[in-house]
């Protein structure tokens, strides 16, 4: 008995910092921010209640629903198209070929670039006179679009870079792959699967719960998409199409000094982040595989 | 030829392709970073410099040091080299005996705290950045270098989870027989399960400078004065005040940026590759 009261103590001194943190930095801001999404709130004077005005103001603000849009809209294609890239690249590395430490270098490096680097580089590839693209679509004999002051194009230019950094999930999803037991590729084989039918059968299913995690991770990160298109993009230029939800929430609180609006804001993220991972659960549960 | 070497051939020219399409823009960015201005914009593009200006490094790092009075980008670079330094000490330590008490001793609550833990993953910052932000005002700290790295001594959900997870790895013999033996939960913490946790101490010090060097919304929020400034916020105040005219010196100014952190990844390539790996399977 006195072992478990001493076992107890030493817990919760060893747990402090995070028992601490957690309510200084989590728990604390979480309900103050569930209040200021409440109030009429800046900084510089108290929080004045008003019930639920800025939420209703919210459904009826264009810009935040331009930015709603512009945010899945992106997410829509950024998602699911990076995550082919980085599954196919995956796949490509696994067919045990020589060099696969080479390969798999080319490929992670890029998405350690940090994003203030991403976007100036970015920035210059995507140059509508001087640019590499369009310089190298004119060799073909293709005019390349102005890809930053199209707001046709500006979204496209966003969704074709974060596909540039696959090299992470390809990570998880070859560390997924390996794991695969070999025996099941055998017995695949001896009923003379070829290799789409192998992939098809055996590894996607096997591996589908890392990818269902990539997925939720994904739709977290990319609704909260902000530095990049913040450095690329200022203001949300052109015409607004780059303007993320993200940035829209950080003006209002530090430009606009509308700091309930913004959490408010915050709130309805975290609601759409919550629904959509359910609705990622609840369709993945036939097709998810837990071994 | 074999329907294996020709398979074998084919995935080599693909993974090559590949490569060179991966490649490509850092490459452009090193290669840029070294050209004379006139050359950047030539049409065709040129793959290689007719003369490789070194000088344009120098030029970028001390750029406006005249007006400035100090050479921006290594005060930029000493505040995120000290923001990121104490940020990591801090994260070592304070999620090392965090996890040792989710991973190794019992206690009431222990199990809810640990799922509460895990599900405060799920939180995005900016539902807390106001709060927070507020928090720190308060304290008057905005403007300095404390937003940035006090958190990180207090643990973090994921770091927590990372290092519970190898902790547990670890044999409950080694723990039960230096108990008996009469040693304190501390000294079984230092002597027994910290120098074996090395390499997982190693990912959560490695994760912990990446997040702090790449750091640009923090930064944006907190700091004010342009001496305080860290690299990314610096790279940004050059990209916008000479708006696309200086190319060459803007990319070297980015690659100076990238190289430590290039240079880190090759260093410690198996922790980085095992550690991400982790990330994503044991989620």
């Amino acid at each position: 008995m006195k072992r478990r009261h001493a076992e107890t103590r030493a817990a919760l001194l060893f747990a402090s910092p995070w028992i601490l943190g957690f309510c200084i930095f989590l728990l604390y801001p979480l309900a103050a921010s569930i209040y200021y999404s409440f109030c009429d709130y800046s900084v510089l004077r108290p929080p004045v209640w008003i019930g639920m005005d800025n939420y209703r103001e919210l459904l009826q603000d264009e810009v935040f629903w331009k930015t709603l849009y512009n945010t899945l809209y992106y997410a829509a294609f950024a998602l699911p198209l990076s995550a082919a890239v980085a599954l196919a690249l995956a796949l490509l590395l696994n067919t045990k070929v020589r060099g696969m430490a080479i390969y798999r270098t080319i490929f992670f490096v890029p998405s350690l670039v940090p994003m203030i680097s991403l976007a100036v580089l970015w920035l210059w590839i995507f140059n509508g006179e001087h640019g590499l693209i369009n310089a190298l679509l004119g060799l073909i004999g293709i005019k390349g679009p102005n890809w930053l002051s199209d707001p046709n194009w500006s979204k496209p230019a966003l969704i074709l870079m974060s596909m540039w950094g696959a090299g992470h999930a390809m990570v998880i999803y070859l560390a997924g792959l390996q794991d695969v037991p070999q025996s099941l590729y055998e017995a695949a084989e001896l009923d003379g699967a070829d290799w789409w039918a192998r992939t098809r059968h055996v590894t996607l299913p096997t591996i589908s719960p890392v990818i269902l995690f990539n997925i939720i991770m994904g739709i977290i990160g990319t609704l909260q998409v902000f530095a990049v298109p913040y450095v690329m993009f200022p203001g949300g230029s052109p015409a607004r199409s780059t303007y993320f939800y993200t940035m829209y929430l950080f003006d209002n609180a530090f430009i606009y000094q509308k700091m309930g609006y913004a959490c408010a804001m915050g709130w309805i993220m975290f609601l759409i982040i919550l629904v959509l991972t359910m609705a990622a659960l609840k369709f993945s549960e036939k097709r998810v595989h837990y071994g | 030829m074999t329907a294996r070497s020709v398979r074998t051939l084919l995935i080599h020219t693909v993974l090559l392709l590949l490569s060179i399409v991966f490649i490509i823009p850092l490459y452009w960015m090193i290669i840029t970073a070294l050209k004379p201005i006139e050359e950047t914009m030539l049409q065709p593009p040129r793959w290689v410099p007719s003369q490789w200006q070194w000088e344009n490094f120098a030029k970028a790092f001390t750029y406006g040091s005249e007006q400035l009075g100090y050479i921006p980008f290594l005060i930029y670079g000493r505040n995120t080299l000290l923001i990121a330094t104490l940020s990591v000490a801090g994260a070592v330590c304070s999620n090392a005996v965090v996890a040792y008490a989710f991973a190794r001793l019992r206690w009431p609550g222990r199990d809810l705290l640990f799922a509460i833990t895990l599900a405060t993953m799920m939180v995005p910052f900016p539902v807390i950045m106001v709060p927070v932000y507020a928090l720190f005002k308060e304290m008057g700290w905005i403007g300095t270098f404390r937003p940035l790295w006090v958190p990180a001594w207090f643990g973090n959900a994921f770091n927590i989870f990372l290092l519970r997870q190898f902790f547990r790895t670890i044999p409950s013999e080694l723990s039960e027989a230096a108990r008996i033996d009469g040693c304190s939960e501390w000294a079984i913490f230092r002597e027994i399960i910290l120098p074996l946790a090395r390499p997982a101490l190693a990912v959560v010090a490695l994760f912990t400078f990446m997040a702090s060097w790449n750091d640009f919304l923090g930064p944006l929020i907190y700091l004010m004065d342009q001496r305080t400034f860290t690299l990314s916020l610096g790279l940004q105040f050059y990209q916008s005040q000479h708006g696309g005219t200086q190319w060459n010196l803007l990319m070297a100014a980015s690659t100076i940026v990238i190289a430590p952190v290039i240079v880190l990844f090759f260093f410690t390539q198996k922790q980085f590759i095992q550690g991400i790996a982790v990330t994503g399977l044991k989620g």
